[in-house]
């Protein structure tokens, strides 16, 4: 293999429209081996495109993907049994057992009679399945649902996992048990993984990230990266009625965001005035109101920071 | 109007052997923004049932809005709104046709008050448009406008925000905390964080039993059995089945590049260290973590 860049896949300029809807938007992606790559953004933001477009499921309008500098393009067979594919609503035969479904995937992906047991059984124990194999799928509780889905994807012992919105709808306790999977599998079978998610809690836990909005991505890192955009930025403040607190701080020339979130009020200030909002703003709604507020700084979270990219984007339009 | 928004009283339904809902007994007061959390099959559905008086009791009984929930139901529902993130929109329909659709069947037939609805979630402009032409987050306000065109004093929101934009997020929020006080009281199941973090208090039920109710901050002090770390070593897994094997280590998990550790009070880093030195492990950094609800979650729903 000829290895000249260090990225296991590369997306470069890929654009993709459906009518006047342009789904994906000059995105550049470009994604380790053995990273767990999360593409995070709302519904229709461009994930699944994006997905179904590196997993060659679709063709760009324009731009290139390579896997191993091997573009999808000239190379789409060898690359597409690399890959396994978890889409967001993957079927499963309800009829059919466990085990049956998970034979059936192994086929298709072309393992041999002797292949193909071992190895499903294998998978299934990692899941957490084995003792299942002879239930019908569509007996199944939807956790145990994903995993089947899960297991199928990876019978063929791909190097590269795609998720499209895995955990959509799953409780936070199989959640957890599935991202503890997903670690797993990275360091037991050498995975590079790229998940897709709306949700922040699970962006988190991914060792990149990318935010995605209108086709577009806005911003990579890893989270602690992200975060350290809004360093020092971010207030909490408490006490009194908050819908008045909102306003008056909203007020202050330094304060560029004011939201709700549970019993207190999240403030964003303007980069460096941190000190200066702390000193001034509490004798200021003190002196408007009569209501006595306490400041703390505390750290940003990833909604934090996609927020604010996003808002300066709609700014800057 | 002293009487509390939702008052449950060892609320429980029985299908058959299966306690569905377990005894449960709260209070939400008029104007809080109540969180309602758990996995699927815990309870949550039952009790907005059992509020919404669409299920009966098999024991105890919920007041709403000060009317048994069961026994007044035409009051509690002329008063109550309920908005879930798969409510059905008319795709087909404008905006409008939509809002006039609905408002007929609660019976508001006054065009200003629909204008009203419109202009309070900033639909108006958007008036004219194909409901399937929306983006996520105006569909959700359309699907609240619905829900308020009755001027309920309390609402259901089930999973109000789930894929929808953080930034549509927050403006859906500070409209739920704009009616809040106005004194409309909201109600909020879901199975996300994300969505959890904005309510004043979250409650977290498991197998039917409600485990706690209480504030976010109170909940991340109180329920937690000790400190959260976050500690990066290689290998993860070794690291990982060495802490969970140790003495004081309550909770462990893999998170992302790092592990996630619940220990005892007075664990100190040092400690922690120590295991995983004994194991033969480096350790490349340890850090106490702040607390989330997904901590709080996992270690009341899992036990």
């Amino acid at each position: 293999m000829n290895n000249t860049t260090k990225y296991l896949i590369q997306a470069s300029n890929l654009h993709k429209s459906f009518g006047d809807t342009h789904a994906v938007n000059d995105l550049t992606l470009e994604i380790e081996k053995g990273e767990v790559y999360g593409l995070v953004g709302s519904d229709g933001a461009g994930k699944t495109t994006s997905m179904r477009l590196l997993v060659g499921a679709m063709l760009p309008d324009e731009g290139t993907i390579t896997v191993d500098d091997f573009s999808l393009d000239k190379h789409g067979e060898e690359i597409r049994a690399r890959i396994g594919y978890l889409s967001q609503r993957f079927s499963l035969y309800e009829e059919l057992t466990v085990l049956e479904n998970i034979r059936f995937f192994a086929e298709v992906r072309g393992l041999s009679a002797d292949e193909w047991f071992p190895r499903s059984m294998d998978i299934l124990k990692f899941v957490g399945l084995a003792e299942f194999s002879e239930r019908r799928a569509g007996q199944l509780s939807g956790g145990m649902k994903q995993k089947l889905g899960l297991a199928s994807a990876l019978v063929h012992r791909p190097d590269i996992l795609l998720l499209d919105e895995p955990t959509t709808g799953v409780d936070p306790v199989t959640r957890q048990d599935f991202w503890q999977l997903i670690i797993r599998l990275v360091s037991d079978e050498d995975l590079t993984v790229l998940i897709s998610t709306p949700y922040m809690d699970e962006a988190a836990r991914c060792t990149r990230l990318g935010f995605m909005r209108d086709g577009r991505l806005l911003k990579s890192g890893t989270p602690a990266e992200l975060r350290a955009i809004l360093d020092g930025t971010i207030l909490e403040m408490r006490g009194g009625s908050l819908r008045d607190l909102r306003t008056l701080a909203a007020m202050d020339a330094d304060v560029r965001d004011v939201h709700s979130f549970g019993g207190s009020l999240h403030l964003q200030i303007k980069g460096g005035m941190m000190e200066d909002v702390i000193k001034r703003l509490p004798a200021q709604i003190q002196e408007r109101s009569g209501e006595t507020v306490k400041l703390s700084a505390i750290p940003p979270t990833l909604e934090d920071v996609f927020t604010s990219l996003t808002s300066e984007e709609i700014q800057n339009d | 109007m002293t009487e509390p928004a939702i008052l449950a009283l060892n609320l429980t339904r029985r299908f058959g052997e299966f306690v569905a809902v377990d005894h449960i007994s709260f209070e939400v007061p008029r104007g809080e923004v109540v969180g309602y959390l758990g996995p699927n099959g815990s309870g949550k559905t039952t009790t907005i049932r059992m509020l919404l008086g669409l299920l009966e009791p098999s024991d105890g009984h919920a007041m709403v809005l000060g009317y048994d929930a069961f026994r007044q139901t035409e009051k509690v529902r002329a008063r109550a709104g309920y908005m879930s993130q798969k409510f059905a929109l008319y795709d087909e329909l404008t905006v409008w046709e939509n809002i006039e659709f609905y408002g007929g069947v609660y019976g508001v037939r006054d065009k200003a008050r629909l204008n009203e609805t419109l202009a309070r979630v900033e639909l108006t402009e958007h008036h004219h448009e194909r409901a399937g032409s929306l983006s996520a987050g105006w569909r959700q306000r359309l699907a609240l406008s619905i829900a308020l065109v009755h001027q309920p004093k309390l609402l259901f929101l089930d999973e109000p925000t789930s894929g929808v934009d953080p930034n549509a997020r927050r403006v859906f929020w500070d409209l739920i905390y704009d009616l809040a006080e106005e004194g409309t009281t909201a109600f909020v199941t879901t199975h996300y964080m994300d969505e959890a973090e904005y309510c004043e208090r979250v409650g977290i039920m498991r197998e039917g039993k409600l485990l706690a109710l209480d504030t976010p901050d109170v909940l991340k002090a109180e329920t937690l059995p000790g400190p959260v770390w976050d500690i990066f070593a290689t290998p993860l897994e070794t690291a990982l089945d060495a802490l969970v094997a140790a003495d004081g280590v309550l909770r462990g998990g893999l998170s992302g590049n790092h592990l996630r550790v619940i220990t005892r009070n007075g664990m100190k880093a040092k400690d922690l260290e120590g295991i995983l030195k004994k194991a033969g492990l480096k350790t490349e950094k340890i850090e106490r973590g702040e607390p989330t609800l997904e901590d709080v979650f996992l270690s009341l729903a899992k036990e």
